[in-house]
């Protein structure tokens, strides 16, 4: 058996003995998830230091806070969310016990990336503790350093039969996916994506694909484009552009062009100084496959700010590419980097007609003081969420789902919706063995008469509260009317 | 070009129009479809009598009737359902308007199965018209007559470019899945299933299955045997079995077996009368693969009632078979057809062991008075749906999600869950170009600082409705002080 089945096997025998569904359980888990964040911090920030630059402050700003946030969330809610959901009733099930009981799927598979690999990777790993599963967590190898901590720390805090971290690449993932799971969760790129799901089928596995795209980020000329171009600079160059949402590229009329350069010039010397090069707050690309992924996209662009870049160091510098056109390499896929192409379009309809050519992407964002144009936007495209005048924070709206549409990804999560896509929604309804003279119209003979009785029944959607109240308002007037009566005899 | 191809172009370019997303024309289709069934009724009954020796008021009862109570709901309710829902805020976004908007997802495709044909293929329907989305219908050809009518009429009640009906056998249904869609809903087995997902993942489009299993049905000893039986010869024997959430085996203790083998005699004679081959409201199978397939089952086992059979009229009389075994021919597969096995067990212990050693079925049946024992069953094993002391009939409760858990299925519907299937739910968030200042603790050079107020804002889970009431009463309470001041004062 390989490495992989075993953890798999093991993973399965340890949910098969029930441990991961009591609440107190996945409540201690989780809080012992809360210490890993609390006590390795520094561990984890110079493992990341090492991998993506980033700063320990960043790393905390990026990566640990939102888990830190959606952790305590988790474990404030969990008993709200794991409690059976009563449904509205209908005439047939008057006096029955109607509602939907979340339920754990068994084991789910965590395959994570690697630009945020904390982030990616653990929340959705709280998602399935709290739904009661077992999970086998796959770090990307990518992030070489990251993967290690992983794999290190996570079995000294959280049961590491049932959460096992297994660690390799592609054919340990090719491995792990021949295995037999409940749910996939996987973040990443489309092409690993439809290989995923593909792998998913053999075994009718859901999944969840959190998939990435090109932005699109509509700014018009009507709106305060210095704050606008504050946004979008820090949404893009946060992480060396590296962020599945980060604003791809913008769309805005050529008579602004201009000053959004300026703009997103003045906002790269406030966050990064005038060397980005030596500011700690300015990651790197992280490795030299994607840095040369990215130096290529420049060959046939015009290049406005920035453009300097340094192989041994993956080091690209905060670059704005002018008069872009959407034949230029840059254009042809996801740029996942610190290249900011602006695109002109004459108007508004250009910008959603240019919008809606390319695949649904991840995030859309648009910049206007004028409702009328966000609400156009949001009418005339489609995209897995819509961001207007800022970038990236709908990311930590818990209450909002996060997740794609079309080749930007399929499923949800974040918050409750983390917890409801790692379980299974259980239709339960719990009748009597009383009442059998109510059935009589559904079986045979079946005659126009007990149909009639069907149709009333089946068709009759009545209001429940209403009828219950004129019910009342009966009893009332009965009780009345006898109390009279006695009374008056 | 192939048929298939130009089909699924035309309902993509007649979606890109934008003609399927307002809400009048959607509920415009939704009543036309209404109209439909009530004024087809007879073609419709036709149809299925033909494909499946369905009486036409039991194609009423259990085709078309759950039909038009699922579109009267969603024409009721489709303006709730569309409008953008608000969701909880934080301190952030205090100021910001922040909701979940259900948008269309493009074309869907819509393979349905022969066993109720018309339910399992227009009631998705119904959720991808109401979501705003073109749908391509693929009824299946084993109900062969329901196909041929459903092809020739729908296009007469519905817009046809955008829901236009395509017929044909496997290689139609592949050359279909070659094409690019928003989602596939299936209907069916799963084998076809995986089938299904995996020509679905080549383009990452989502797909709901809607599969089957062997549904057990645990019968409690303490019970009322009698009424239990009657509910599960009905749930068993409509549509000659042929049902994806009918009662395929039964469990229970060795004790009652005789006494409910006896109590489904009765039941049968009651609802079939004497001779079920002649009597209108008792079915048949499908089709002689499905016979022989069925025949080869009882093999092995003891018939203790029915087992009569015409293979020229496809018809297999309501069977009962007694101490089968989990190893037995018929425990292999689905059975999908009018054999009932009794399987003896020792208790509940044996009997949750005995369904948790196979896959998930698409529903659980229990039959007891003991609600501690309904607890534990529901506690302790997994299906689609759970349904205590009926058959069936949690299919009609359109506020529960209809659908199966790992081989039974994936994605649910009926009800608002048609609707959220086939919709996109898109976050939006809508802020203002004002307030830049609280943005400071986000922006890079990153500070201990500015990380302890982004902590504070992002950490803090605060009541916004607490603290609208807290503000409220500060503004009292400063106001009442002043008031008192002013009145102190001029005294």
């Amino acid at each position: 058996m390989s490495k992989e089945q075993q953890a798999v096997a093991r993973a399965r025998k340890a949910f098969e003995t029930g441990r991961s569904k009591s609440l107190e359980h996945r409540i201690r888990q989780l809080k012992n998830l809360q210490r890993l964040f609390i006590e390795k911090q520094s561990v984890i920030s110079d493992a990341i230091k090492k991998d993506l630059n980033k700063s320990v402050v960043g790393t905390q700003l990026y990566e640990t806070l939102g888990l830190e946030g959606e952790i305590g969330l988790a474990i404030k809610k969990l008993k709200e969310w794991a409690a059976p959901r009563p449904v509205e009733k209908n005439l047939m099930t008057i006096s029955d016990t109607v509602y939907i009981k979340p339920e754990p799927l068994g084991v789910v598979l965590i395959i994570g990336a690697w630009n945020y690999p904390w982030a990616v990777t653990i929340q959705p790993l709280i998602g399935a503790i709290a739904a009661g599963n077992a999970a086998v967590v796959k770090p990307s190898e990518v992030c070489v350093h990251t993967a290690k901590v992983m794999e290190d720390l996570l079995p000294l805090y959280i049961d590491k039969e049932l959460y096992p971290v297994v660690t390799g690449g592609v054919s340990e993932t090719q491995e792990l996916l021949r295995q037999r799971f409940d749910h996939i969760f996987y973040t990443g790129n489309s092409v690993v994506g439809k290989l995923i799901m593909e792998a998913a089928a053999k075994h009718l596995t859901p999944v969840t694909l959190e998939l990435g795209g090109k932005s699109p980020c509509y700014i018009d000329k009507n709106c305060d484009i210095t704050i606008a171009c504050r946004r979008v600079a820090w949404g893009k160059y946060t992480n060396c552009g590296q962020t599945c949402i980060a604003p791809d590229y913008i769309l805005c009329e050529p008579s602004i062009q201009d000053q959004v350069i300026e703009e997103v010039k003045k906002a790269i010397k406030e966050f990064y100084t005038d060397n980005p090069k030596t500011c700690p707050d300015y990651g790197r690309i992280i490795n030299q496959r994607h840095f040369k992924r990215i130096i290529s996209m420049l060959e046939d662009s015009t290049i406005a700010v920035g453009g300097d870049n340094n192989e041994s160091d993956c080091y690209i510098a905060p670059t704005v590419l002018r008069d872009v056109k959407p034949e230029a390499k840059v254009m042809q896929e996801e740029i996942f980097g610190p290249l900011l192409p602006i695109l002109s379009v004459s108007s508004l309809d250009e910008a959603i007609k240019f919008i809606n050519k390319g695949e649904k992407p991840l995030a859309l964002y648009v910049f206007s003081s004028d409702k009328q144009v966000i609400t156009r936007m949001a009418d005339d495209t489609s995209s897995g969420g819509l961001l207007a005048n800022d970038c990236l924070v709908h990311f930590s709206v818990s209450s909002l789902p996060f997740g794609g549409v079309g080749n930007s990804g399929m499923g949800c999560y974040h918050g409750k919706y983390s917890f409801d896509q790692l379980s299974h929604l259980r239709g339960c309804l719990i009748k009597q063995l009383k009442m059998e003279g109510v059935n009589s119209m559904r079986y045979p003979p079946h005659t126009t008469k007990k149909l009639g009785w069907a149709r009333f029944f089946i068709l009759q959607t009545v209001d429940l509260g209403w009828v219950g109240r004129m019910a009342l308002l009966a009893i009332l007037a009965v009780v009345a009317a006898v109390v009279l009566q006695n009374y008056f005899l | 070009m192939s048929r298939e191809q130009l089909v699924v172009q035309r309902a993509r370019r007649s979606f890109q129009t934008g003609k399927s997303k307002p809400l009048e024309s959607r509920i415009h289709q939704l009543k036309s479809l209404l109209c439909f069934i009530s004024e087809r009724q007879k073609e419709i009954a036709d149809a299925v009598k033909r494909d499946l020796g369905k009486s036409e008021r039991g194609t009423e009862l259990f085709e078309t009737l759950g039909l038009e109570g699922e579109i009267k709901l969603a024409i009721e309710k489709l303006a709730e359902w569309a409008a953008p829902r608000p969701v909880e805020k934080n301190l952030l976004t205090i100021l910001d308007e922040v909701y979940v908007r259900p948008e269309p997802l493009g074309v869907v495709l819509i393979i349905g199965a022969w066993n109720y044909p018309w339910a399992v293929t227009l009631q998705p329907l119904v959720g991808a018209i109401a979501a705003g989305n073109a749908a391509v219908i693929k009824p299946s050809e084993v109900s062969s007559h329901s196909a041929k009518v459903m092809e020739e009429l729908l296009p007469q009640y519905l817009d046809k470019d955008l829901y236009p009906v395509v017929t044909g056998g496997v290689s139609e249904t592949q050359e279909l899945l070659k094409q690019r869609f928003d989602h596939i809903f299936y209907t069916g087995n799963c084998t076809v299933g995986k089938l299904v997902m995996e020509a679905a993942a080549r383009h990452l489009t989502p797909v709901t299955l809607e599969l089957g299993g062997k549904s057990p049905c645990y019968i409690d000893k303490n019970c009322d045997i009698s009424v239990a039986c009657r509910r599960i010869t009905w749930g068993k024997f409509v549509n000659c079995g042929q049902t994806c959430i009918a009662p395929d085996f039964i469990l229970c203790e060795p004790c009652i077996q005789s006494q409910v083998v006896e109590e489904i005699q009765k039941c049968i004679k009651e609802f079939y009368t004497d001779n079920p081959e002649t009597f209108e409201d008792y079915g048949r199978i499908i089709n002689q693969r499905h016979f022989k397939r069925l025949m080869a089952l009882m093999e092995g086992s003891t018939v203790a009632l029915g087992g009569g059979n015409d293979e020229s009229q496809c018809y297999i009389a309501p069977t009962v078979l007694k101490d089968v075994t989990g190893e037995s021919k018929v425990m292999k597969e689905e059975i999908f057809g009018p054999l009932l096995p009794i399987i003896t067990v020792s208790g509940t212990d044996e009997a949750i062991q005995f369904i948790n050693e196979r896959e998930k079925p698409l529903v659980i049946y229990i039959f007891s008075n003991d609600n501690k024992l309904i607890k534990r069953v529901i506690a302790e094993t997994s299906s689609g749906a759970l349904l205590a002391n009926d058959c069936l009939v949690h299919y009609s409760v359109s506020a529960l999600p209809f659908g199966g858990v790992g081989n039974s299925g994936m994605g649910c519907y009926h009800g608002r869950h048609s609707f959220d299937q086939l919709s996109h739910l898109r976050s939006c968030l809508i802020k203002q170009l004002k307030m830049e200042a609280v943005n400071s603790m986000r922006y890079p050079p990153h500070t201990a600082k500015k990380l302890s107020w982004a902590r504070f804002l992002l950490l803090k889970q605060v009541n916004v409705c607490t603290l609208q009431r807290m503000a409220l009463l500060a503004t009292f309470t400063g106001l009442a002080a002043f008031v008192a001041q002013k009145y102190l004062r001029s005294r």
